[in-house]
């Protein structure tokens, strides 16, 4: 039973940073159909500007109480990942807004290249230890173990979710977000400015992506340039999951998928006679996206979408 | 592109003697080169195993225009076989199989004679080849099924899924059965021999090919077997491209439920273009295991999808010239620049800058990006069919989507 | 009297909570042009979609020249001789005229990987034999000349034609065309008159939606009427004309 706890709990911290990067990817989806490709890389670029600024508060102020260290990375990355989102939009994105489906994509994968390759060059290619912040001793739940850093990050992303859902339900600017992402033209008519719309969705997005960038760095305690990459496709097939477009959806994709991952590589070993094992846990979110995209493309959260001939 | 055109239907003189240069040019160049090393003419030996790679795929990007993220999984199908059928591997397998379940390596040794369990497998080329375009065709069938609703993106995602599932498969088969021998893979996979003649040359020759008296190197050797391959590709994809096949695949990327109202069964095309597509794939998986003699998960990775996809939309999607001269500009570049890039900078600067990698990879997703914002039909795309002038044109499309 | 191409009975389509189709059904005898007309939103290119396999109805019977078919997929559809034009055109933009028309032989021609690959004897023919059908359906609709251009560079009219022609090349035994007129001027529409009478005479039936209703009154044999997804009027041009509640539909008179 206590590995069964165990499991879930390590379901629900996987989820939730699964969930904090869907969010990115399922609001920008909303606006503007497109599967921001280089949304994983950053988070990686978030987690790598935290860690300079760890580095930075290290030689300037030591002796900071590991919070506060914490809360400053975060703090610190959120702005540079949101000008980094910003101008990946203005300058990649916003020409190909109308274009046929395949060339938005392959500018998201080179700009996905991009991102590595400057962080390559910025931070180098071996992988970089993100120092321990917050305490080690773990908080017993049940016979199951979970770490402080590990708390605070389905704190988080539980914050972050219901804080964007009260944007984009009770604020100007979500409202707008809403009519952008159901009718471009219509809203454009009725005196919506959707460039400044998908500005502020990028933003938000690389927000969110900051906060999970950094709160991964204190979690596994190491960062490199490609960090962000399989993180990235798995939460968009948590977006998928819970419904694309959907706030709420992003947030249960994200915790199911993590459970899924976590339990599958539990007992996939005992389910398949031990011809796989866990390190075949990579595979689930990808079967999950298929199985979604076959039985229930809406996901679980989402709205039949009717098609017009 | 003023000299060279390859416009078979409008400018026949002119794509026929493009050709026939082309063609001159390839089959002097391993001897040109080899003056120089054999590093040269290895280069080209996988550019041109790249280049069928990107022909496959474009079938099904290009004519059909199905995203496929997960394109390198067939390569690996085709590798993995070769290396599973003509190396000493199957005798490993045999062993974890043996353990696993006595009956199953009983039947195998029975199957097969005692002799694998010391030494593995060892089909000829002449059967492995034809069995990796089979078994890769399967899998493009299969991987294609689940996707064939799906449109643009989601498409895109599942099969880079597929390719990720597929390397992760090939990263961990390696327990109870030993079938791909995990993150170590394959080694010592028999080279490819033709009539006898061994391509990488006998034991004691410095990889050096006979034949009737004239010795080549191995690389040469293999150079001249993949120009071959790479030509019946070309021929057999423009072959396709220009058939009732091949419009229906065009159909079926222009408007697919016209398509269906023509009366196209579109799921079948589909899978045909996946089927097609990823036997290209398999052979070229085949011939670069019995190339390299060794092959590995780190070969078919995203990266690699990434790039064989690059080629195609790159260099002219849907245009099987363009195809090909993404294909050289990709897999030839990188190579290119290792050796120029590096010592010209210790030359300009004392020291390397960027280091080559490095370097690839900038150009690679600045190509991506600057490409895709400028030329989305890539650098060298199919030539219009238009016989008045284009001013006109732009305008009264604006109207006409107006009124439709 | 004259033995009936289409005989559909019974259709009903609901889409979430809107009923779009209510009992509809119509039957065409061979050799004539049908009209279905009706207010925006009435149902007629629902009924349409249904019919040639688009939409999967809840209820409803379906024959073709005497035989059920099944509307269950659209290239079944076209397979068992249904063929259509769409409201917004919907033509291969990227490849030629003639091309275009090529694709429509597909459903009747069968050479697959090894015809593409190889060329042999049966192939080259067939190849041949598509060509020269498609031309005479361009020549036929009257843009024989533009084979060679791409289709998204051709006139609005003609790309309409073109559209009528690679319908026509799937060998249809009922041709049912969405609102072929829309956007034409009248000049445009007299020669859009012309070619369905051609085709008429030429032996295939049609079936027609359409807006213009001088057109409808000059060209169909029968016209039906649809509103808010009922069939409301069924009859000949001229009873259709009077008929109170068609006027009332159009006119918005008792609502």
């Amino acid at each position: 039973m206590e590995t069964f706890i165990q499991q879930i709990l390590n379901g629900l911290v996987m989820g939730s940073m699964y969930a904090l990067i869907a969010l990115g990817y399922t609001m920008v989806y909303g606006v503007l159909n497109l599967i921001n490709f280089a949304h994983g890389d950053v988070l990686m670029i978030g987690a790598m500007v935290g860690l300079t600024i760890l580095h930075l508060l290290e030689s300037a102020f030591p002796g900071l109480p590991g919070g506060v260290q914490l809360a400053l990375a975060i703090v610190g990355a959120i702005p540079v990942t949101m000008l980094v989102n910003i101008v990946i939009e203005r300058v990649a994105y916003r020409r190909l807004r109308n274009a046929p489906r395949l060339a938005p994509l392959i500018t998201a994968i080179g700009v996905s290249i991009l991102l590595k390759t400057f962080a390559m060059m910025i931070w180098g290619r071996s992988p970089l230890p993100f120092p321990q912040l917050l305490s080690s001793e773990p908080i017993m739940i049940g016979g199951a173990v979970i770490s402080q850093t590990q708390v605070l990050l389905i704190v988080l992303a539980v914050v972050c979710m219901f804080a964007l859902a009260l944007l984009v339900e009770k604020t100007r600017i979500g409202r707008a977000m809403r009519a952008v992402a159901e009718n471009p033209r219509v809203a454009g008519l009725m005196g919506v400015d959707s460039n400044r719309v998908i500005v502020t969705t990028f933003a938000l997005g690389a927000a969110l992506a900051a906060v999970a960038g950094v709160m991964w760095g204190a979690n596994y305690a190491s960062i490199q340039f490609e960090t962000g990459t399989l993180p990235g496709m798995k939460a968009f097939c948590a977006a998928v999951l819970g419904g694309i477009g959907n706030i709420y959806g992003a947030m249960i994709g994200g915790i199911v998928l993590g459970i899924i991952e976590s339990l599958g590589a539990g007992y996939i070993g005992d389910l398949t006679g031990g011809f796989l094992g866990s390190q075949y846990q990579d595979i689930f979110a990808f079967v999950v996206l298929i199985l979604v995209l076959t039985v229930r493309p809406s996901g679980i959260m989402g709205e039949r979408v009717a098609d017009r001939a | 592109m003023a000299l060279l055109t390859f416009d078979t239907a409008h400018k026949p003189r002119q794509s026929y003697a493009s050709m026939a240069v082309l063609l001159v040019v390839m089959l002097i160049f391993p001897f040109v080169a080899s003056q120089f090393g054999n590093s040269w003419v290895r280069i080209i030996d996988m550019a041109l195993l790249y280049i069928m790679l990107a022909l496959g795929l474009n079938i099904v990007v290009g004519f059909a225009g199905l995203l496929d993220l997960g394109y390198i999984a067939f390569f690996a199908v085709g590798a993995y076989l070769t290396g599973l059928l003509a190396s000493p591997q199957f005798a490993a397998l045999l062993e974890s199989a043996v353990n696993y379940s006595p009956v199953l390596g009983d039947a195998l040794v029975a199957l097969f004679g005692e002799s694998i369990r010391t030494e593995g497998i060892h089909l000829s080329v002449w059967f492995i080849v034809p069995l990796a375009g089979l078994v890769a065709a399967l899998f493009g069938a299969l991987l294609g099924a689940p996707t064939l609703k799906l449109r643009g993106d989601y498409l895109a995602i599942v099969t880079l899924g597929f390719g990720e599932i597929i390397r992760i498969f090939m990263n961990n088969l390696n327990d109870p059965i030993n079938f791909t021998n995990g993150p170590q893979g394959i080694n010592l996979i028999d080279p490819i021999r033709i009539f006898g003649v061994s391509l990488a040359g006998e034991a004691g020759s410095r990889a050096t090919v006979f034949v009737g008296g004239f010795g080549i190197p191995s690389v040469n050797a293999y150079y001249f077997l993949f120009l071959l391959l790479c030509i019946v590709t070309i021929f057999m994809t423009s072959r396709l491209q220009h058939s009732r096949l091949g419009r229906a695949w065009v159909a079926i990327r222009e408007d697919e439920i016209a398509a269906k109202a023509m009366g196209i069964n579109t799921r079948n095309v589909k899978l045909l273009a996946f089927s097609m597509g990823a036997s290209f794939g398999g052979v070229a998986g085949a011939m670069f295991a019995a190339f390299q003699g060794f092959v590995s998960p780190e070969s078919f990775s995203l990266t690699e999808s990434i790039a064989v996809l690059a080629m195609v939309v790159l260099g002219g999607i849907g245009h099987i010239p363009g195809v090909v001269m993404g294909g050289v500009l990709l897999a030839a570049l990188p190579e290119v620049l290792r050796h120029v890039v590096e010592p010209a900078q210790q030359a300009l600067f004392g020291k390397v800058v960027i280091e080559a990698e490095v370097l690839r990879q900038l150009l690679y997703g600045l190509a991506m990006v600057l490409i895709m914002l400028n030329r989305p039909a890539g650098l060298w795309p199919s030539p219009i069919k238009e016989d008045r002038p284009l001013a006109a044109t732009d305008k009264d499309e604006k109207e006409e989507e107006a009124v439709a | 009297m004259n033995e009936l191409i289409l005989n559909i009975a019974g259709v009903n389509k609901r889409f979430g909570g809107l009923q779009a189709l209510t009992e509809v059904g119509i039957k065409i005898a061979k050799g004539q042009i049908v009209g279905l007309i009706g207010p925006n939103g009435a149902g007629k290119t629902t009924f349409f979609n249904v019919i040639t396999g688009l939409y999967q109805p809840d209820t409803g019977t379906f024959e073709l020249d005497g035989k059920p078919y099944s509307p269950s997929a659209p290239h079944k559809v076209a397979r068992a001789g249904i063929a259509r034009t769409f409201q917004n055109i919907r033509l291969f933009g990227e490849m030629t005229a003639l091309e275009n028309v090529m694709v429509g032989r597909h459903v009747r021609t069968h050479q697959g990987v090894f015809g593409a690959i190889f060329r042999h004897k049966a192939a080259r023919q067939e190849e041949a034999a598509i060509r020269a059908r498609a031309q005479e359906l361009l020549d036929f609709v009257g843009i024989g000349q533009f084979g060679n251009r791409t289709a998204r560079y051709l006139s609005y009219g003609d790309q309409r034609r073109l559209e009528i022609a690679r319908a026509l090349a799937t060998d249809p035994r009922l041709l049912a065309l969405d609102e072929p007129a829309a956007g034409m001027n009248a000049t445009e529409k007299l020669a859009l008159r012309e070619l369905l009478v051609k085709i008429k005479n030429a032996g295939i039936t049609i079936l027609l939606i359409e807006h213009d209703v001088k057109l409808m009154m000059g060209l169909c044999d029968r016209i039906s009427v649809l509103e808010y997804g009922k069939l409301i009027a069924e009859g000949l041009p001229a009873e259709i004309q009077k008929n109170q509640a068609v006027i009332d539909a159009y006119l918005g008179g008792a609502h």
